[in-house]
């Protein structure tokens, strides 16, 4: 079952194409690496997908066209950078995003321990470092268990040991069949990522496994490849 | 009813910012009767001048002061990225405009009891109509700047520009809204434009109750049409948030 479809997806900004024409199924149930240099359209791309961004042609998520109301329950988004409170307290923050979602309090209050950030509830998000803030935020997004996450470059600037603890947690998420796209502009952690979106100047490069990606262009990691699939195009 | 939740959330989420910024609390309550007993003190010996200047007065400073703080708020909001992701949200447009209007709106009144009692009770300036009448209006003033604020942060990129709407949309009211020459006084093309402004119709209400002992049908007049420019604006500045860029 594929959670989101794109078909001949175009999005202008200022009249500039940002996105020229995509075609894109991520299935369910699956961590789906975004990766392509900065630049490229992966914010855009997520954008549309979470219904914030104008779009021409067909992107549906879940079986609903991108941007309908009902869609807003069932998807988590986390921006590049924390979109949460600075002057708040991150107890405060998560119950506030709780209350709007619809979420009983019990459940905001486990979040925090999901990302890990207990003992610091009473704390100011203006006083914690970027990646705590960044966890703020991630929990943000999964409050009321969201079925698709998107993720905006949500591990950059975090020590090594968080990185793998995150995506220890993308991957139990993956595990309850939830799916999720997860962009990065750095190829190591396309290497954590069974499937893989590669995209370049708003068109796409490559969307299979990762396996299939190294087999297709003999190489043995995406940097390689990545370059490989580019030479292939030109 | 998701709206109600979500529009008390937004408004409770503001307050509790506000009441983690101790020092803009203290401004936003003291600066404004310090100002008030500096001018009774300027104008120490003539109780006549000051009589006629404070009540205008008294809805100045809570509108000047609102707009200012809700259009900056408003616009940390928008480029910080927390209104995008309240935009994939189930919250509507209006549930946020109106949560913020509610909490500015409960530090206005707070803010305009302060000032009008010290400004009556130890400066001296006398209302002969109803007492109530004065608080009533100052916190039509109050949202007035509130629902303004909202509005102007949204043609508003940067902070700095916020900051320079205050002269832009704030002062030419202020000139000619009755504070410094009487209306019947004003050059005729001015005595049109300040009936076109919300703030004419609040310094006429003061104006009003200082000045008479029953409440007329001119000062009820003033309060609607301020409630009509707080109402027309608040739903402009709804249009103005977008949720698809």
């Amino acid at each position: 079952m594929n959670a989101i479809t794109a078909q001949k997806l175009i999005v202008q900004k200022d009249k500039t194409e940002i996105l020229h024409g995509l075609d894109m199924t991520i299935q369910a149930g699956t961590i789906t690496g975004l990766i392509g240099p900065s630049g490229s359209g992966k914010t855009t791309l997520m954008r549309a997908i979470v219904g914030v961004q104008k779009y021409n042609g067909d992107l549906q998520v879940l079986d609903t066209p991108a941007g309908k109301a009902s869609l807003r329950t069932r998807i988590g988004y986390v921006t590049q950078s924390p979109a949460v409170y600075d002057d708040l307290t991150v107890l405060q923050n998560i119950r506030y995003f709780a209350r709007v979602a619809g979420v009983p309090i019990r459940e905001a209050d486990a979040v925090i321990t999901k990302v890990q950030l207990n003992g610091k509830e009473g704390q100011l998000v203006r006083s914690l470092s970027g990646g705590q803030r960044a966890r703020v935020s991630l929990a943000v997004a999964l409050l009321g268990n969201p079925d698709v996450l998107v993720l905006d470059e949500p591990t950059v600037g975090l020590d090594p040991i968080l990185r793998n603890e995150l995506w220890g947690q993308f991957a139990e998420l993956a595990k309850l069949g939830k799916t999720l796209l997860v962009s990065s502009h750095v190829m190591d952690e396309a290497e954590r990522c069974n499937e893989l979106v590669l995209i370049r100047d708003g068109n796409l490069l490559w969307n299979d496994s990762r396996q299939k990606l190294l087999e297709h262009t003999k190489t043995s990691n995406v940097g390689d490849a990545f370059v490989a699939t580019i030479g292939g195009a030109a | 009813m998701y709206h109600l939740r979500a529009t008390s959330a937004t408004a409770g989420r503001i307050l509790q910012q506000l009441l983690h910024d101790k020092r803009t609390i203290a401004l936003m309550f003291l600066a404004p009767t310090v100002l008030m007993s500096l001018l009774a003190w300027v104008f120490s010996n003539n109780d006549r001048m000051f009589n006629s200047i404070a009540p205008a007065l008294l809805g100045v400073f809570p509108f000047v002061i609102m707009f200012l703080i809700t259009s900056i708020t408003t616009l940390r909001e928008r480029t910080g990225g927390t209104l995008e992701r309240l935009m994939t949200m189930r919250i509507s447009k209006a549930d946020i405009i109106v949560g913020y209007a509610l909490a500015f709106g409960i530090f206005g009144i707070v803010q305009s009891i302060i000032t009008s009692s010290v400004a009556i009770y130890w400066l001296g300036m006398d209302v002969a109509g109803p007492q109530w009448f004065v608080i009533v209006v100052a916190i039509a003033d109050t949202l007035l700047g509130v629902a303004l604020g909202l509005l102007a942060s949204a043609f508003a990129r940067t902070e700095f520009q916020a900051v320079q709407f205050m002269p832009a949309f704030i002062f030419p009211q202020l000139i000619v809204c009755g504070l410094f020459v009487p209306l019947a006084q004003l050059p005729d093309a001015l005595n049109t434009a300040a009936y076109w402004l919300p703030l004419t119709y609040a310094v006429d209400a003061l104006n009003g109750v200082v000045a008479n002992v029953d409440i007329t049908g001119d000062m009820w007049r003033d309060i609607w049409v301020v409630c009509c420019f707080i109402i027309a604006a608040l739903a402009l500045a709804s249009l103005t948030l977008r949720r698809r860029s």
